[in-house]
């Protein structure tokens, strides 16, 4: 029984299928589930959903017929409609995430690029070598509470040289080609003052200025006249040690070096001391230190010098020599790259070519 | 120094079967830095003393040839008979008589040179008479080895000629200048391997007659002793005995005549260096003496010199005929008519040696002895020796020595407590090692004059006394303190038997804060992909040129060295730029294209009026106003900074266009610098060379100027080749201020207000200036002030510009309103009005 109101009013009403008549809400069921699972896009899905579990769907219409059932009939109408809405919205609801996985599966494949494209938009920099070791030895002696010290790179020659016991006219002098500066134009006199041939200068001036317990490593740029070829340069860079204390001996000496080639060179590397001349040490010594990576298999290389404070060096510095001893030492920072990093030609490390710098990265 | 092991073996007998290597390596544990083993290489086969019978010149086609007939011993002749054999020769250097080194059939000579029977010259030749050369010992080709008459005919020459020789070459360091001789080393590798020794300096000198020239000292400190033997008659003609030409060839000295290889000889063999003057060629008395004023000399080498009157010199009544120790003069010079010879032994003050060695640029094998000092006890026999040498193989005779002393250095005395060695070497001694490794080296050693009231220590000559008295060698100046003395025993006994112990420094504090500062920016700089540079400093002033400074730019004032190694770059530089921007120039000649770059270093910085340093001692701790002068004589050396930025900083790629590098980036990484410093620097146009007056930025701390940054003038960029627009910083590190911990801002959890505002101001005002009055004049609501766009145009006035900024606006407290923000904006606006003159736009 149909309302003639409804009927006559609503366009869909004229089709809806009898809310009793249950092979029609069959057929009317079939049919949405049919056009839900044949909706190929989610844009066809919303119209699917509009024609099938909208407002004007047949499921929708019949169901609204219902109030004008028998009371008998209600109920089991209801029921029977009820189910059919309920499995086409769930038809719908699982067809609807079926098809947004496949549009997010397209969309994702569509954006698919080439990530073995390089990318060099901006070059790396880098410290060069020479600061990135130094800073890691300075980083050593600070791990065994050592301070740092810099001094000027132009010093008094009584810095460089006078207070380090190298006596005037001394051939010691000349082991080590000073650059010498010139005087102010008209003055008569020589300057005194000279490119500092070593760091040396900053160990005086660390006694200088503080007493001991000294231990402190000087970093630094130094210069010598030497030409510029494969293995010299007039301006290279040296690390220094000294330290001045009661009752310290070459053994200290020793016992130090160790443990800073071990730091540099691996737990396997050890030092070795030969006796040798140095105008600022007495008892002197060149060190080998016992390299496992060396190229061409381990062995020893010439590494830098040492020994114990020379007495004249202490006493110009204000220092009892029978109070107080102390030990220094020194090595080349573009020497140790050389062996350690297998450098070939100092000019490399001293022409600033960016491509030799940036292989260097960050750590040495 | 080269040390011969066969002469060697003439001084000091090592252990029989002692290999080269083992010398080796002993004087490398002694101290002496071992560079080169030279063997001769190996001849195999016969290879004998010849003596050349008769000798029929023969007409070659280009040079005169020699068939030669030569015994070569019992024996040796051609089919093993005792027949002479004939040799073919191009040599001429000898005569009939003369005995020679002959290779025989079948020997093979170094380079692989087998000897056979050979027919040329239509004769056949049975053998090689060979040169110096051809047997791998010397370098003299000029004619075939001949060797002394007494060699034994037939015998084996391979001895003779020092086939199976070792030389030792080694680096002598200049304490030691006594291993500057056959004498010291023999003396140290005695001491090496535990052997006694005997010195060859101590001959007993036979008496002679005062006779050796009259010599007068007038300057006693520069002369410690002269020594004079005089030998007449001798053979002018007479020459170098075989042994004697090879020794010294082993030792790497030329053979010249028979009276110079004679004192060379004497020279390696005990360490004094000797003169000989031609007698017939002196005038007068000899005086030692410092040269006068305007005073030359013509000195062996054919140079006439003007001297210094700080220069020691050996004078006669005809001037000065010797540049003390250094060289002789050319008018007393030994010639091949020379019969009557006077031979100087001397003891010289080394610093004068050193000074006038240098002086005059003539460093010799005599000076370098001299001024490292030598033995001022062996001067009488090293002349002896010399002078019997001399008549030995010249004939003639000693007719007398002189012996004149001035004031030589005395030996030191130096009290060794015995406890010294181990306080300076950390392991024991025991007393007798320490007294015989000392006596090893020469030192006489006693027990100490001890003083009962001071000392109370055990009796002298038991072993409860406390310390010894050693008294140093006349040969080692170089002992005068204990640890002298500890660095003698311990190097003896070898530096591996100290043990290794970590000493414990007091506990540090790390670096400082200027050292993380800098640390902190290069890694900044680094990571945001700059590359470090560490430039020579030296600059010319063509490198100031190019940059375009102002003749009166204090950076025109830079330190100048005497001796730059680059004629045109002898001054210290006053800026960064010249050496950052040749590593760009040469990065980019190496096809590098764009560059980033940066260094960190100082520069030199003359101070007017600076001191000449004053003379300081170093017997003691100088007074601080003497450190304080001497520091004022230095020029200001601040760390500076600098930035190089050419081509592109972001490449073009498939992503898209690049971008150049421009004078903001500069700028950008100055404002980078100083936040990494802890300081927002501020930013001034200015004008400074070099760069582009227009783009320039003054970068400074408050008012305090830091450094500029911006872009390269074009003229500049022109002159050195750069890309176009290259741009440039350089900082002043050391006037950035200290930095204070960071103060942690208030983090508001509130939603900001977002407000742009445009506002029009005259087109020359600094945005700088709109940006801050904008940050004023919002307050403490206005979190931030950002400039997002620059218009000019025909939307505004002409001459005018419209900057757009967007604000954010926020209170720590609560959610602001669009109303509240409106107001922050307008606030911010009437600030900018009234300072700027902005207006809404």
């Amino acid at each position: 029984m149909s309302s003639p109101t409804t009927a006559a009013t609503t366009p869909a009403s004229l089709n809806h299928p009898n809310p009793t008549d249950a092979g029609a809400i069959d057929k009317a069921l079939a049919e949405a589930l049919a056009a839900v699972a044949g909706a190929p896009d989610l844009e066809t899905l919303k119209s699917t959903r509009l024609a099938h579990a909208g407002d004007k769907s047949p499921l929708a219409l019949a169901n609204r017929a219902i109030a004008d059932l028998a009371k008998a009939d209600k109920a089991t109408a209801g029921k029977m409609i009820g189910k059919a809405r309920a499995a086409v919205t769930a038809a719908i609801a699982s067809r609807e995430a079926e098809l947004t996985a496949d549009r997010e599966a397209r969309i994702l494949a569509e954006e698919t690029v080439d990530v073995t494209l390089p990318y060099d938009r901006h070059t790396g920099g880098a410290r060069h070598p020479i600061s990135t070791v130094m800073a890691r030895i300075e980083d050593v002696f600070l791990s065994m509470g050592w301070e740092v010290a810099q001094g000027p790179e132009l010093e008094t020659e009584w810095f460089n040289f006078d207070a380090l016991n190298f006596p005037k006219d001394h051939p010691a002098r000349e082991m080590q080609d000073s650059f010498y500066v010139a005087t102010a134009p008209g003055s008569p006199t020589e300057s005194g003052l000279v490119l500092r041939t070593h760091t040396s200068p900053v160990q005086i001036r660390a006694m200088l200025e503080r007493r001991p317990p000294l231990y402190v490593v000087c970093p630094g740029r130094v210069y010598r006249t030497d030409e510029l070829d494969a293995t010299h340069t007039p301006v290279f860079h040296q690390v220094e040690g000294l330290a001045v204390d009661r009752q310290l001996s070459m053994a200290h000496l020793k016992g130090t070096l160790d443990h800073f080639a071990r730091a540099m060179f691996g737990p396997e590397s050890a030092t070795r001391l030969r006796p040798s001349y140095f105008p600022f040490t007495e008892p002197s010594a060149e060190m080998d230190v016992y390299f496992p990576g060396r190229k061409g298999g381990p062995g020893w290389v010439e590494w830098g010098g040492c020994g114990m404070v020379d007495p004249n060096v202490l006493q110009a510095c204000g220092l009892d020599p029978a109070e107080w001893s102390g030990f220094a030492f020194g090595m080349g920072i573009e020497r140790t790259l050389q062996f350690r990093n297998e450098i070939p030609d100092m000019r490399d490390l001293v022409e600033g070519d960016v491509r030799f710098t940036a292989a260097f990265g960050s750590e040495v | 120094m080269r040390l011969p092991l066969a002469w060697l073996a003439g001084v000091l007998q090592l252990p029989a079967g002692t290999s080269p290597e083992q010398v080796s390596d002993a004087l490398l544990r002694i101290g002496f830095e071992v560079e080169e083993l030279h063997t001769v290489p190996a001849t195999t086969g016969d290879l004998v003393v010849g003596q050349v019978l008769s000798i029929e010149e023969l007409t070659g086609p280009k040079k005169s040839i020699r068939f030669c007939s030569v015994d070569v011993g019992s024996g040796h002749g051609p089919d093993g008979s005792d027949d002479p054999r004939g040799i073919i020769c191009g040599a001429t250097n000898f005569v009939a008589g003369d005995k020679v080194v002959v290779a025989l059939p079948g020997a093979v000579l170094p380079g692989g040179f087998s000897i056979a029977s050979r027919a040329t010259y239509g004769r056949i030749s049975d053998g090689m008479i060979c040169s110096d050369r051809e047997l791998g010992i010397g370098n003299d080709h000029d004619g075939i080895l001949v060797v002394d008459p007494d060699a034994t005919v037939g015998s084996d020459a391979r001895l003779l000629i020092g086939a199976d020789d070792t030389v030792i070459e080694m680096s002598i360091t200049p304490d030691r200048g006594y291993a500057l001789s056959i004498r010291g080393l023999a003396r140290e590798l005695a001491a090496a391997f535990d052997l006694p020794f005997a010195d060859p300096a101590e001959r007993e000198l036979p008496h002679r007659a005062e006779g050796g020239w009259p010599v007068t000292i007038a300057d006693p400190v520069g002369c410690g002793r002269f020594v004079t033997v005089r030998v007449t008659g001798i053979d002018p003609t007479a020459s170098s005995p075989y042994w004697l030409r090879r020794r010294l060839s082993a030792a790497g000295i030329r053979s010249i005549s028979l009276a110079v290889d004679v004192t060379n000889y004497v020279m390696v063999h005990l360490g004094q260096p000797l003169h000989a003057f031609d007698a017939a060629r002196l005038t007068g008395r000899i005086t030692v003496r410092r040269a006068s004023a305007g005073e030359t000399l013509k000195t062996l080498d054919g140079s006439e010199r003007a001297l210094a009157i700080d220069d020691l010199v050996v004078a006669d009544e005809s001037g000065a005929i010797s540049l003390a120790g250094v060289m002789g003069g050319e008018s007393t010079e030994i010639s091949s008519a020379t019969t009557d010879v006077v031979i100087e032994a001397a003891y010289w003050d080394p610093p004068a040696i050193a000074r006038t060695a240098r002086r005059h640029r003539l460093p010799s094998e005599a000076s370098r002895r001299f001024e490292r000092a030598v033995d001022p006890a062996i001067a009488a026999a090293a002349a002896e020796l010399a002078a019997q040498l001399l008549v030995r193989y010249a004939g003639g005779r000693i007719v007398g020595r002189s012996d004149v002393a001035g004031d030589p250095l005395a030996p030191a005395t130096i009290t060794l407590p015995l406890a010294e060695p181990q306080r300076l070497t950390g392991r024991p001694f025991e007393r007798e090692v320490i007294l015989r490794r000392l006596e090893q080296v020469g030192c006489v050693v006693t027990d100490p004059v001890l003083d009962p009231a001071t000392d109370a220590a055990g009796q002298p000559g038991t072993d409860g006394a406390r310390s010894l008295s050693v008294t140093a060698p006349t040969w080692r100046p170089d002992l005068s303190r204990p640890a002298d003395l500890v660095e003698e025993v311990a190097r003896m006994e070898g530096y591996d038997s100290i043990a290794a112990v970590l000493p414990l420094a007091p506990v540090g504090t790390g670096l400082t804060a200027g050292q993380r500062r800098e640390r902190s920016i290069s890694a900044d700089l680094a990571a945001a992909g700059l590359t470090e540079v560490l430039s020579f400093p030296f600059i010319g002033t063509a490198d100031l040129d190019v940059l375009g400074l102002d003749p009166d730019d204090s950076r025109r004032r830079p330190v100048a060295l005497v001796n730059p190694l680059d004629a045109d770059r002898p001054l210290m530089r006053t800026t960064l730029l010249p050496g950052l921007l040749d590593t760009v120039l040469r990065n980019i000649s190496r096809g590098t294209r764009d560059l980033m770059v940066y260094e960190i270093g100082p520069v030199f910085l003359p101070r007017s009026n600076a001191p000449v340093p004053p003379p300081v001692g170093i017997s003691d701790r100088p007074e601080d106003a003497d450190i304080a002068v001497l520091n004022a004589a230095l020029p200001l050396q601040p760390r500076h900074l600098a930035i190089v930025l050419a081509g592109s900083v972001d490449r073009p790629g498939w992503w898209g266009d690049g971008r150049p590098a421009t004078w903001a980036d500069a700028i950008e990484f100055a404002r980078r610098v100083g936040s990494v410093a802890g300081t927002d620097v501020r930013v001034v146009a200015a004008e400074q060379a070099p760069w582009h007056p227009g783009r320039c930025a003054s970068i400074r701390v408050g008012d305090w100027p830091v450094g500029f940054a911006g872009e390269l003038a074009p003229a500049v960029v022109e002159r050195l080749g750069l890309p176009p627009r290259t741009a440039a910083v350089e900082l002043n590190l050391e006037s950035l201020p200290e930095r204070r911990p960071s103060v942690a801002p208030v983090i508001s959890p509130y939603p900001p207000v977002h407000v742009d505002v445009a506002v029009v101001v005259d087109a020359s005002t600094p945005a700088v200036e709109v940006f801050q009055a904008l940050r004023d004049g919002g307050g403490e609501l206005l979190e931030s002030v950002r400039l997002f766009d620059i218009y000019t145009g025909d939307q505004v006035l002409a001459g005018h510009k419209s900057l757009a900024f967007s604000m954010v606006v926020r209170a720590p407290d609560r959610t602001l309103t669009a109303a509240d923000a409106t107001a922050v904006r307008d606030r911010a606006v009437a600030v900018a009005a009234q300072r700027v003159g902005a207006s809404l736009r």
